[in-house]
C-alpha cells in the first residue's frame, strides 16, 4: 500500500478544495439534510453540513470525486465540525463517532477506487478536524478576560473521540486545520498522541494554522513563527496555513514558516478574500499563478484550496504542481 | 578549553517567538510576579487584585524581561486557581503576552493546570529526580505531549547536589534519561545547577560558586544541547544589606559563569554592577571568593566590605548623629526609635519657640512625618513604628506639663477617631496598633476598648462628636456585630465613615456583608499601614476628594460582591442526606481505639511557665506584628530580617522575665471521656465505661460542597467509632490559659506610656496559651489516653503537626460552631476549675486561652467545613434546641448563598 510518508518526498502533493462551496451547490433542503435518520430530529439541522455524510452520502462522494478528478491526491472527510463540542449547536453530540466514521469510509473508498484507476498516483484521506466554536485562549465575554468558554480537558477528550472515530472509518492522515487559537490546536496535538500511544500506531498528522487578517497574526495573536514553535512538539507531516487570506497574502508567513522549520510545508488557501456578497471570486487562473509564486520560491509540499475553491481550481493547482519542485524538507 | 555542544537551540514563543539562537548569550527570567519571591506580589494575588498584578507583569516585560516567572506556591492561596486566573488574564493582556512564560511550582498539578491555558512554548520550573525516576519520566513525557521547554533540579532521591560531583552526576543522569529513554528534545532541556551563597564563614561553602561554575562547564561540554539556569542572589546571601558588594559578586559570578556557558538566570537587574565598573580592590576582593582563590579570602572581603558599606561601628561612630543639627536628631530619634536623648532634645527645642505647643506641631511632627512615609513606603516596619511612637509620648509627656502650664490653646486634632473592638470580642492587639499608629499622626483617639456594646459605642460617636468609627474584631461572630452596627448607623441617620478591620475581617466581607447596609462609606482597611491614609482622604477638607474615594470604594466592592456571589452560585452542595451518606469511612477496630490510662476531669492549677518555652511557635508571633514569614528563616529574611531581629531579641528579653517573675498563672482543665458517635454528625458523651448514661451529646457539622468522586464529606464525629460498632471509644477535652496576669502587666506599660512592650506581653501570651496547648496535647498522647508512647518529636515536628491526633478548637474551620464552647464549659466544669470565662458572643476571658476537643483515630485530620446549606443550619438548630434564626446567625459565616 501507498504511504504518504514517501510520495511526498516525490513529487508536491495536491489537497482538494473547499466542501462547503460545492454542498452549496446541491441546494439541499431541511428534509434533505435529515435524510432517514433524522426525519424527526428536534432541532433545524438545515447548515450542518457534516451529517450530509450520513443523510447524503452519494452527494458526499460526488464531490470527492469531482476533486480527484481535478488532480487532487488527498480528500478531506467531512468532519470539519464532527466534534461533541461544534455538534452541541444542532444537539447531535451523541452522533459524532458515526458523523466522522460515516465520512471518513466514504472518502476512503472514493480514494480506493481512484487509486485502483490510477497505481502510479495513489489517494489520499485526511481526516478533517477543525477548531470547533469555541477557543480556549480568549474569553467570550468581553466584561471578563479571565473567563474561559472551555477547557483544554474537554477538549482534549472531544478531539480524541474525532480521531478514534476517524481512524475507525479508514483515513491514512489527520488535519488538524484552520487553526485560530494554538491552545486548540494543542489540546488536539495531545489527544492525537494520546491515541497514537494506546493504539501503538504512527499515523502522519498536517497541522494548518489560520491568519486571521492584516496583522499577521492567528486570532489568539501568534506571529506564525511563534505558532510554529508552540506546536512543534510533535512530529508533523505538514505544518502550514489555510483560510482566511488569498494564496499572494500568505506569502510573507508560509516563508516565516518555511524557514524555520525542519517539516514538510503546507498551504490551502482561501479563493482571495470574500466580495461584498461574502462570494469568493478569483479565477482557477489567477488562483494558480499566485501560487506558481510560491513554487517559485520552493515553499511548498503540499497545496491546496480553502474557501471558495472548486474543482476547476484544484485542477489549475494541480497541474502547475505536476510539473513544479517540492520543498526540500531539512529532515 | 572543550568547546559548549550545541547543534540546535531551545526556541520558545509567547505571541511572538524567541530563540536562543547563538546571538543571545544570556537569557534574564523576570521574576516579580512570584509570590515566593516577592511580598507585594503575594498581597496582590491574596487580595485578588489582578490588574496590579498584571501591572507587575507589564512593568517586568518593559522592563526588558525576556521570560517572566510565575509563581502562585503559597500556603494561603489556591495555588491552582490563582494559576489559570492570573495566566487567562495575562493572555488578555498582548503587551505581557508576548513573552514566553516560565510556570513556577513544586506542585505538578499546578504546572499541569498551567500548561493547560497557555498557548505559547512555556518553561516549566521545575522537575527532579527528587520523587524517584518513575515519577520524573512521566512527568518528562507530558511535557512532551503538552510541548514546553523544562527546568531540571540538580536534586534527586539522596538530596540536593551541593558539590560539583554530585551536581553533574544528577545532571548526566537526568539528561540521559529524559533523551534516550523518553526522547525529550535535548535542547528543551535547562539544568538549575544550585546556587548557593559564599562567604558565609562556613568551611564547604567555600566552593559554592565555583563548583556551580564548573558544573555549568561540565554540562554545557559534555551535554549537547542542554541549557544552564539559577537565581543569582543567592550566591551573596551572607552581604544582605550592603548592595554595593552584593552587585559586585553578582557581576563577577555572572561573568565567570556566563563564560562557561550559564546561558539563563533570575537576575535582578537594579541588583548589578557593571562588571567593569567594579572599583579594582573591591573587584579582586570578589574574585578571591567567587573563585575561591585563597584560604583567607572570606575575612579579607568581610573586612573589605565594611570600609564599603561606610560603618564601621565603633561607639563613636554610633553616637555621630548626636553632632547633628536639632531638627535632625529629634528626627533621628523617632525614626530609630533611641528614647535616650529625646527629652534632651525636646528641652532644647522648647527653648526656642515661644510656646511649647510649637514643639509637638514642628519638630516632633516634621519626625513622625518622616516616619509615616518611611512607613507608608514598606521602608519601616511595625514593630519600629511603634518604638517610635513609644519615643513620641515620652517627648509628648515631658511638654505636657509646659503646655497646660501656658494654658495654651490646644492644636486642633486632624480628627476624631473612635476604636472600639465589638460586643462579644476581647481582642485588642490589632486595635492599639491602629490606635498608636493614629495617635503618632496627630489623630485625636477615642478608645472604647474591649467587648462594646453598639448602643455605647454609636452614643459616644454622637456625644463625642467623632469623624470616624473604627471597629475590630477577631473571632468570626465579631462579623455580624459589625453588620449590626452598621445597620444601627443607617437608622440614626449617621453619615460619618465606617472602617472595618481585625483578622477576621476581609474586603469581601465587607463588601458583600457591611458596605451594603450603610452608605456613609464602609471601608475595609486591611492593616495598620492604611488607617492613616484611609481616614485622611475619608475626612480630608476636600470634600470632592473624599468623595471620589468613597465612590471608587464602593465601586470596587460592587464588583468583588458580584464576583462573589458569581463564584459562591457556581458551587453545587448535597443535600444533607447524601453528604452524610458519604461520609469519611476511617477504620474502626480495637486497634485504632485506645483505652485510656485515666479519664475524667483533671486540672492543672500553675504549671511553671518554663515547661512551655519549649513548646512555643514563634511564627504567629511574627505575624501578630505584621512581619510574614517563617520562623527562624524570618530572621534571615531580605526585607524583615533586620526588624525580625529585633523584634525577637525584645522578645526574648521579656520572655525571661516573664518566666523569672512569673509574670502570668498557667492553668488548664482536661479529661478524657467514653463516647460513641450516633445519628451520623453526633458524638454522645458518657459519665462511665457502663455507655449506659450520656453526659452530653456534642453536635458536629458536615462537609457539604460538592467534591472530586472518592472524596468523603467529614465531619468531627467520622473520627470517633459509631455506638452500633460496639467499640469503646474516647474522646477528649480541654481548655488552657496563661491569659491571668497579662492585662494587669500590658496596662502597667501602657501608664508608663509604652506602648511597644503593652502588645509585646499580649502578643507573648497568646504564644504561652498556644504552647500550653501543644504541651497538653503531648501529655494526653503519651500518658493519660497513651496512644502514643513511643512518639518522639522536635517542637518543629509538632508545630507541623506531625503527630496522631488532632485538637480542634470551636470556633476554627474544622468546627465553626462557638456555641459548642458553651458545652465544653459545662463538660469540663471551666469557670469554676480554672476561672476562664466565655462572653456573649462566646469569646474567652482572658483572651489567651485556648480550648478544643482531642480526636486520637490515626486518620483524624483537621479539615475545612467549608460552606453549608441552610438545610443542615435548620438541623443543627433542631438538634441545639436553637431557633432557626438563632442557628443562621451563628452559622452565618458558613452559610452558603443559596
Amino acid at each position: 500500500m501507498a504511504n504518504i510518508r514517501e510520495e511526498i518526498k516525490k513529487r508536491i502533493l495536491v489537497l482538494d478544495g473547499a466542501m462547503g462551496t460545492m454542498i452549496q451547490q446541491y441546494k439541499f433542503t431541511e428534509e434533505d439534510y435529515r435524510g432517514e435518520q433524522f426525519k424527526d430530529w428536534h432541532v433545524s439541522v438545515k447548515g450542518n453540513n457534516d451529517m450530509l455524510s450520513i443523510t447524503q452520502p452519494t452527494a458526499i462522494k460526488e464531490i470527492h470525486a469531482k476533486y480527484f478528478e481535478a488532480g487532487a491526491d488527498i480528500a478531506e472527510t467531512n468532519t470539519f465540525s464532527s466534534t461533541t463540542i461544534a455538534m452541541a449547536d444542532y444537539e447531535m453530540e451523541n452522533y459524532v463517532y458515526q458523523l466522522n466514521y460515516e465520512s471518513a469510509k466514504i472518502a476512503k473508498e472514493v480514494a480506493d477506487e481512484f487509486t485502483a484507476k490510477e497505481p502510479h498516483k495513489p489517494r489520499f484521506v485526511a481526516g478533517s478536524i477543525g477548531p470547533t466554536n469555541r477557543t480556549l485562549s480568549m474569553s467570550p465575554d468581553v466584561n471578563d478576560p479571565g473567563f474561559r468558554a472551555v477547557t483544554f480537558d474537554e477538549l482534549r477528550i472531544a478531539y480524541k473521540q474525532q480521531t478514534e472515530a476517524l481512524l475507525d472509518g479508514g483515513v491514512d492522515v489527520l488535519l488538524v486545520e484552520t487553526v485560530f487559537d494554538t491552545l486548540n490546536a494543542k489540546a488536539a496535538l495531545f489527544a492525537i498522541e494520546e491515541v497514537k500511544a494506546e493504539r501503538g500506531i504512527d499515523v502522519p498528522v498536517m497541522l494548518s494554522g489560520t491568519i486571521t487578517d492584516a496583522s499577521g497574526r492567528t486570532l489568539s495573536g501568534q506571529t506564525a513563527e511563534a505558532f510554529l514553535i508552540s506546536v512543534s512538539h510533535i512530529p508533523l507531516l505538514t505544518v502550514g496555513l489555510n483560510c482566511a487570506l488569498g494564496a499572494d497574502a500568505l506569502v510573507p508567513h508560509l516563508e516565516a514558516i518555511s524557514s524555520n522549520t525542519e517539516y514538510g510545508v503546507s498551504a490551502h488557501p482561501n479563493a482571495g478574500l470574500p466580495n461584498a456578497f461574502g462570494e469568493y471570486d478569483e479565477s482557477p487562473s489567477q488562483m494558480a499563478s499566485q501560487i506558481q509564486g510560491y513554487f517559485d520560491k520552493n515553499l511548498i509540499n503540499i497545496i491546496g484550496g480553502c474557501c471558495g475553491t472548486t474543482p476547476a481550481h484544484i485542477k489549475a493547482i494541480a497541474d502547475i504542481a505536476a510539473v513544479a519542485e517540492p520543498r526540500k524538507v531539512i529532515a | 578549553m572543550s568547546k559548549i555542544k550545541q547543534t540546535k537551540y531551545m526556541k520558545l514563543s509567547g505571541l511572538e517567538p524567541l530563540v536562543l539562537g547563538p546571538d543571545m548569550n544570556f537569557i534574564n527570567v523576570g521574576e516579580r510576579t512570584n509570590v515566593a519571591g516577592s511580598k507585594m506580589f503575594l498581597r496582590l494575588i491574596k487580595e485578588e487584585k489582578f490588574d496590579e498584578a498584571l501591572a507587575v507583569a507589564l512593568h517586568q516585560v518593559e522592563g526588558g524581561a525576556q521570560i517572566i516567572d510565575i509563581n502562585m506556591d503559597d500556603g494561603l492561596i489556591d495555588g491552582k486557581e490563582a494559576m489559570v486566573r492570573f495566566l487567562n488574564l495575562i493572555m488578555a493582556e498582548p503587551d505581557i503576552a508576548r513573552v514566553p512564560i516560565m510556570i513556577d511550582s513544586s506542585k505538578w498539578d499546578i504546572i499541569e493546570a498551567g500548561l493547560q491555558v497557555v498557548q505559547g512554548k512555556c518553561v516549566v520550573n521545575s522537575i527532579s529526580l527528587k520523587e524517584g525516576v518513575a515519577n520524573f519520566k512521566e512527568q518528562v513525557r507530558k511535557l512532551k505531549m503538552y510541548g514546553a521547554a523544562v527546568i531540571v533540579m540538580a536534586f534527586d532521591e539522596e538530596g540536593q547536589a551541593d558539590t560539583y560531583e554530585r551536581r553533574i552526576e544528577i545532571a548526566e543522569k537526568s539528561y540521559r534519561i529524559m533523551v534516550d529513554e523518553c526522547g525529550f528534545p535535548s535542547e528543551d532541556i535547562i539544568f538549575d545547577l544550585n546556587i548557593f551563597p559564599v562567604a558565609t564563614g562556613m568551611e564547604e561553602h567555600r566552593r559554592n560558586a565555583i563548583d556551580f561554575i564548573e558544573a555549568t562547564h561540565w554540562v554545557r561540554t559534555n551535554l549537547e544541547n542542554a541549557s544552564v539556569s539559577g537565581g543569582v542572589s543567592n550566591v551573596s546571601f551572607s552581604f544582605r544589606g550592603n548592595n554595593p558588594v552584593r552587585e559586585a559578586m553578582h557581576s563577577v559570578f555572572l561573568y565567570y559563569a556566563i563564560k562557561k556557558g550559564m546561558n539563563m538566570g533570575i537576575v535582578n537587574p537594579a541588583m548589578l554592577e557593571v562588571y567593569d565598573d567594579i572599583p579594582k580592590d573591591l573587584l579582586e576582593h570578589v574574585e578571591d571568593v567567587i573563585l575561591d582563590r585563597r584560604d583567607d579570602a572570606t575575612e579579607r572581603l568581610l573586612d573589605f566590605a565594611e570600609s564599603f558599606k561606610g560603618e564601621k561601628k565603633t561607639e563613636a561612630q554610633k553616637l555621630a548623629w548626636r553632632e547633628l543639627p536639632l531638627q535632625e536628631r529629634i528626627t533621628h530619634g523617632l525614626v530609630k526609635g533611641v528614647d535616650q536623648f529625646i527629652v534632651e532634645d525636646v528641652e532644647e527645642a522648647r527653648l526656642q519657640v515661644a510656646k511649647p505647643l510649637e514643639v509637638i506641631e514642628g519638630h516632633l511632627m516634621i519626625g513622625m512625618g518622616v516616619v509615616g512615609d518611611l512607613f507608608g513606603e514598606g521602608k519601616m516596619f511595625l514593630p519600629q513604628v511603634v518604638k517610635s511612637a513609644r519615643v513620641m509620648k515620652r517627648a509628648v509627656a515631658h511638654l505636657m506639663p509646659f503646655i497646660e502650664a501656658a494654658k495654651d490653646e490646644n492644636s486642633p486634632p486632624q480628627g476624631k477617631v473612635l476604636l472600639a473592638t465589638v460586643k462579644g470580642d476581647v481582642h485588642d492587639i490589632g486595635k492599639n496598633i491602629v490606635g498608636v499608629v493614629m495617635a503618632c499622626n496627630n489623630y485625636q483617639i477615642v478608645d472604647l476598648g474591649v467587648m462594646v456594646p453598639p448602643e455605647k459605642i454609636l452614643q459616644a460617636a454622637i456625644d463625642e462628636k467623632v469623624d470616624v468609627i473604627g471597629l475590630s474584631g477577631l473571632i468570626t461572630p465579631s462579623l455580624d456585630e459589625m453588620v449590626h452596627i452598621a445597620k444601627e448607623m443607617k437608622r440614626l441617620n449617621f453619615t460619618i465613615p465606617l472602617l472595618i478591620g481585625g483578622a477576621t475581617t476581609s474586603k469581601a466581607h465587607t463588601a458583600v456583608k457591611i458596605a451594603p447596609e450603610y452608605d456613609g462609606g464602609v471601608v475595609h482597611v486591611l492593616d495598620a499601614s492604611r488607617s492613616v491614609p484611609v481616614t485622611s482622604t475619608l475626612i480630608g477638607e476636600d470634600k470632592k476628594i473624599s468623595q471620589a474615594f468613597k465612590d471608587k470604594t464602593y465601586a470596587e466592592y460592587d464588583k468583588v460582591r458580584d464576583g462573589f456571589l458569581n463564584r459562591a452560585r457556581k458551587k453545587v452542595y448535597l443535600p444533607l442526606a447524601e453528604a452524610r451518606a458519604n461520609n469519611y469511612k476511617v477504620e474502626f477496630n480495637t486497634d485504632t481505639v485506645y483505652t485510656p490510662n485515666k479519664t475524667g476531669v483533671q486540672v492543672i492549677d500553675d504549671l511553671p511557665l518554663e515547661e512551655l518555652v519549649p513548646y512555643l511557635d514563634w511564627t504567629p508571633f511574627f505575624q501578630s506584628w505584621e512581619l510574614h514569614g517563617k520562623y527562624p528563616a524570618i530572621l534571615e529574611d531580605e526585607i524583615v530580617g533586620e526588624q525580625a531581629k529585633d523584634l525577637f531579641k525584645d522578645a526574648k528579653e521579656m520572655l525571661d522575665k516573664i518566666v523569672k517573675e512569673k509574670w502570668f498563672v498557667a492553668k488548664a482543665v482536661y479529661g478524657v471521656f467514653p463516647a460513641n458517635s450516633v445519628n451520623s454528625d453526633d458524638i454522645e458523651i458518657y459519665t462511665d465505661n457502663d455507655r449506659s448514661e450520656t453526659i452530653q451529646t456534642m453536635l458536629t457539622l458536615r462537609q457539604q460542597s460538592k467534591k472530586a468522586a472518592g472524596k468523603p464529606h467529614i465531619a468531627l464525629s467520622d473520627y470517633v467509632a459509631p455506638k452500633e460498632s460496639g467499640l469503646e471509644d474516647y474522646i477528649g477535652a480541654f481548655c488552657v490559659t496563661a491569659g491571668f496576669g497579662v492585662e494587669e502587666k500590658a496596662e502597667e506599660y501602657k501608664q508608663n506610656l509604652d506602648d511597644y512592650n503593652s502588645i509585646m506581653v499580649k502578643a507573648l501570651a497568646d504564644r504561652f496559651a498556644e504552647a500550653f496547648a501543644e504541651y497538653l496535647h503531648d501529655k494526653i498522647r503519651k500518658q493519660d489516653w497513651g496512644y502514643a508512647k513511643g512518639e518522639d518529636l522536635s517542637n518543629e515536628d509538632l508545630i507541623k503537626e506531625s503527630y496522631q491526633g488532632i485538637r480542634p478548637a470551636p470556633g476554627y474551620p474544622s468546627c465553626p460552631d462557638h456555641t459548642e464552647k458553651t458545652q465544653l464549659w459545662e463538660l469540663l466544669n471551666v469557670k469554676e476549675n480554672i476561672g476562664v470565662e466565655l462572653t456573649d458572643s462566646l469569646a474567652m476571658f482572658p483572651t489567651a486561652s485556648v480550648s478544643g476537643h482531642y480526636f486520637a483515630h490515626k486518620d483524624a485530620r483537621y479539615f475545612g467545613l467549608g460552606k453549608i446549606t441552610k438545610e443542615q443550619v435548620h438541623d443543627f438548630a433542631n438538634r441545639r434546641g436553637l431557633t432557626n434564626a438563632e442557628a443562621e446567625r451563628w452559622l452565618s459565616p458558613n452559610m452558603a448563598e443559596e
